[in-house]
C-alpha cells in the first residue's frame, strides 16, 4: 500500500514515468560522480588482477597458439623459397636414375648441409603425431632470445647437420614460446620425425625418451650418452623442458635416421613424403 | 572510474556496450601483441638446454 501511490504513475503513463526515471538516475549520477579515491583504487586493483590473469592465460595457452601459427607460416614460405629454387634449377636429376626399383636414397648416403650463421633458419621440422598443421622452423644455435623464444627450434652448434653420420640434436620449448616441443611426450615409437631442408627430406624414426638433468650433455655425444664411441649411424636428438612449466629436468627423445627423400621440382608434392604432403605442401 | 566512462559514452546502452567492447578487444590486442611479449622478456623463461 505504502508504494502504491509510486508505482501508479508508471503504471498508468509510461512515458512519463521514464522520464521520471532518467532524471532520477540523472541525478544519481550527479550525487556520485564525486569519484572516491577508495572506488578508484579499487577498481585499478580488480584490473590489474584481470590483467595479470590474461597474461599468465596468454603465457600458457594463446601465445602457443600465436607463435605456432607465425612458426607454420614461416616454415611454409621457407619451402616456398625451396620450391622455387628446385623449379629454376632443376637438377640433372634424370641422367643418373638410379635403379627405379630401389627406394631413392635407402642406400646412397644423403646430402648434408653446411651448419649456416647463428640464428639463421636453415631447416623446418615436421610430425604427423602432432598434428597435420605441426610445421616449425629450425634456426643454428640455442640462443634464447634470437631463436628458442621466438619458437623457432635451435640446433646446438656443435652437434652434426641433418643427414651426417652423428647427432643432429635440437632444442626448444615445451609451453609458451610457441610450445615447439610441447608434446614430445607423446610420440610413439616408429613415429616419423621429418626434418626438412633445401634439398629434401630426412626421415628419422622416433625410439625413446630419456630424462636427464640439465647438465646432462652427454645427450648431445654423436652417438649419444657414448662419447667414446666411433657414430655409424645417423641420430636426431630433441631437448626440452620436463616437467612442463619447469625447468629442473630435461625431456630427451632420440629417433634414428630411415631415408631421404630428395626435393623434385617434377615429382608430386615436390618429392615429399606422403604422410606429410599435405603439412608441406598448404602454400601450393 | 568504470562508471565514469560508461556516463561519458554517447548513445544509448546497447551503442554504449558495442563501443565497449570494441574498446576491450582492443586493449587486449595490444597486450596480446606489444605488452605481453615485451614483459617476457623480463621474465625468467624455462630452460631448455643441457649445457
Amino acid at each position: 500500500m505504502s508504494d502504491g501511490p509510486e508505482a501508479a504513475p508508471s503504471d498508468l503513463a509510461p512515458a512519463g514515468g521514464r522520464r521520471a526515471r532518467r532524471q532520477a538516475e540523472r541525478r544519481g549520477a550527479g550525487r556520485k560522480r564525486r569519484v572516491s579515491v577508495i572506488g578508484v583504487i579499487g577498481e585499478l586493483l580488480i584490473t590489474a588482477g584481470v590483467i595479470v590473469l590474461f597474461f599468465i592465460s596468454w603465457q600458457l595457452w594463446i601465445s602457443e597458439l600465436i607463435v605456432g601459427k607465425e612458426q607454420q607460416a614461416q616454415a611454409q614460405q621457407l619451402n616456398q623459397e625451396w620450391n622455387d629454387q628446385a623449379r629454376e634449377t632443376p637438377e640433372p636429376s634424370d641422367t643418373p636414375e638410379p635403379d627405379p626399383t630401389e627406394e631413392p636414397g635407402d642406400s646412397a648416403p644423403p646430402p648434408v648441409q653446411t651448419a649456416p650463421a647463428n640464428a639463421v633458419k636453415f631447416a623446418a621440422l615436421v610430425v604427423p603425431r602432432w598434428g597435420a598443421d605441426y610445421y616449425r622452423t629450425i634456426a643454428e644455435g640455442v640462443g634464447t632470445a634470437e631463436v628458442l623464444d621466438k619458437g623457432k627450434l635451435g640446433h646446438y652448434p656443435t652437434t652434426q647437420m641433418p643427414g651426417a653420420v652423428g647427432n643432429f640434436a635440437i632444442a626448444a620449448h615445451r609451453m609458451g614460446h610457441g610450445g615447439s616441443l610441447h608434446y614430445i611426450d607423446e610420440l610413439q615409437l616408429g613415429d616419423h620425425i621429418y626434418v626438412e631442408t633445401s634439398d629434401g627430406w630426412y626421415e628419422y624414426s622416433f625410439r625413446n625418451l630419456e630424462y636427464v638433468k640439465p647438465t646432462g650433455i652427454g645427450v648431445l655425444d654423436p652417438v649419444p650418452q657414448d662419447p667414446a664411441a666411433a657414430p655409424a649411424e645417423r641420430y636426431i636428438t630433441l631437448t626440452s623442458c620436463n616437467p612442463e612449466h619447469t625447468s629442473a629436468e630435461r625431456i630427451i627423445a632420440y629417433g634414428v635416421y630411415d631415408r631421404f627423400y630428395p626435393r623434385d621440382a617434377s615429382a608430386p608434392a615436390f618429392g615429399a613424403p606422403d604422410e606429410i604432403a599435405q603439412t608441406v605442401s598448404t602454400g601450393a | 572510474m568504470y562508471g565514469a566512462l560508461w556516463r561519458a559514452l554517447p548513445g544509448p546502452w546497447w551503442v554504449r556496450v558495442i563501443i565497449l567492447i570494441v574498446l576491450v578487444a582492443a586493449v587486449a590486442a595490444a597486450l596480446v601483441f606489444w605488452v605481453f611479449p615485451w614483459v617476457d622478456q623480463f621474465i625468467s623463461g624455462q630452460e631448455v638446454t643441457v649445457e
